[in-house]
């Protein structure tokens, strides 16, 4: 006991330095720390890389921006009209249709408000892309396999093959039979796709220049769309058992019902929303993690005015940035893992047989 | 605003800091258990990640709070 209020305590010193810190009344009356403007530029370049973005910018060279111009289809709420372009006619500041592009956040705006909120942007945006070459990238690698176990049957696996077929067989033996049980291979198809669908996502996320870099797997829709794939899946095949657990658990006195019952239909929706934040939150982090590291450099060169601090940044920056990435990429399969795993848990959960008689 | 910011990061750094105690706490365990019986560690690796990820999903939505603050 004493060992944990010490704890305690430590905590609660740590924290009273860092509330004097944070108030920014105290500190701008000092003047001492001023976020400058350097610090603010970076922060919005990394929110900017983190969203999404209606042009893909692959590099600058001098003044010039090399982008890959990508189809916008914008559908008007007021007007009820579709409109297509490229991202490419919207260059030095051009207008068309009464929209523009903000060159900075690279995404389509409404000329007049400037803001987005007037029409639904049904384009290809980065992170469509990014997931279309990711879509490409499996089917190109599991059509190749799919031939190589027709044509060589019970031969050994070779190559790419080689490579995915021990993921394969780790997943079967350490989640879908145990967890599942004896129907697991109806699940296998919908789970091994969440899997590698995420592992490549993540993977091209990690690719720090142009067929890669978009934070597709870190976008929030990304994210909620599969898990609302899963989400179906698990209330579907919920059994009798499952949903009378929900809405009357069996052996609870009915004034406890009352409290127990809003909470387990709580529950349905709380399993898919917190999967859809794990690996949204985890590979948004990652990504602004990266991107932080990086821009220690320029933040401690002062932009280029400082040659010693920016050297000093990078030998700091150089260890650290290796450091994060190789953990990134344990994160990219890791992340894939959890989804595929918990998915396969609360699909286990709604099957769940009524197989003895109740004791709660 | 700036207040807001900042304690927007507070709060990301505490959520850090609770996530850590208990990821700590399960990997330290799962260490000691698969010590002492070996031959059950693939089942404590997968209830260990399914336990870290839990106990993640707290900080992660913790963080995406002071994301929305920020």
């Amino acid at each position: 006991m004493v060992k944990k209020s010490r704890i305690f305590i430590f905590l609660i010193s740590l924290l009273i330095p860092i509330v004097l810190i944070a108030n920014p009344e105290a500190t701008a009356a000092e003047g001492k720390i001023e976020k400058s403007d350097i610090s603010k530029e970076i922060v919005e370049h990394i929110m900017n890389h983190v969203a999404d973005a209606n042009e893909y910018h692959i590099l600058t060279l001098g003044e010039k921006h090399v982008t890959l111009p990508l189809p916008c289809i914008l559908f008007n709420k007021s007007t009820h009209q579709f409109s297509f372009m490229l991202s490419s006619a919207f260059h030095h500041n051009e207008k068309i249709e009464g929209y523009k592009l903000n060159e900075e956040t690279g995404r389509v705006v409404d000329a007049q408000t400037g803001n987005r909120d007037s029409f639904i942007d049904f384009s290809i945006t980065k992170n469509v892309f990014h997931m279309i070459l990711g879509f490409l990238i499996l089917a190109l690698v599991f059509i190749s396999i799919k031939k190589r176990y027709t044509t060589h049957k019970n031969k050994a696996p070779k190559g790419l093959q080689g490579f995915i077929e021990p993921i394969i067989v780790f997943l079967t033996d350490e989640i879908f039979q145990p967890i599942l049980g004896k129907n697991y291979e109806k699940f296998m198809p919908y789970l091994l796709s969440v899997f590698f669908f995420i592992l490549i996502n993540n993977l091209l996320g990690l690719i720090p220049f142009f067929p890669g870099g978009a934070n597709a797997s870190g976008n929030i829709a990304f994210t909620f769309v599969l898990a609302f794939c899963s989400f179906i899946l698990i209330n579907i095949n919920g059994t009798k058992t499952y949903w009378r657990h929900i809405f009357a658990m069996p052996g609870v006195p009915w004034p406890v019902l009352l409290m127990i019952t809003p909470i387990e239909i709580l529950g349905i929706f709380l399993k898919p929303i917190v999967l859809m934040l794990r690996l949204f939150g985890n590979i948004t982090g990652g990504h602004i993690a990266v991107l932080s590291i990086v821009s220690l450099i320029f933040i401690m060169g002062e932009n280029g005015i400082k040659l010693g601090g920016a050297i000093a940044g990078g030998a700091m920056a150089l260890p650290l940035l290796l450091f994060v990435s190789a953990i990134e990429l344990l994160v990219a399969f890791l992340q894939a893992f959890v989804f595929t795993l918990l998915s396969s848990i609360f699909i286990s959960m709604a099957l769940e047989e009524h197989h003895q008689e109740e004791h709660h | 605003m700036t207040t807001i910011t900042g304690i927007a990061a507070i709060g990301a750094g505490l959520a850090a800091v609770g996530a850590g105690i208990g990821i700590g706490l399960i990997g330290g365990n799962a260490m000691q258990a698969i010590a002492r019986q070996p031959e059950v560690t693939g089942d404590i690796r997968t209830n260990m990640i399914i336990m870290a990820a839990l106990v993640e999903g707290a900080a992660i939505i913790a963080m995406i709070l002071s994301f929305l603050m920020n």
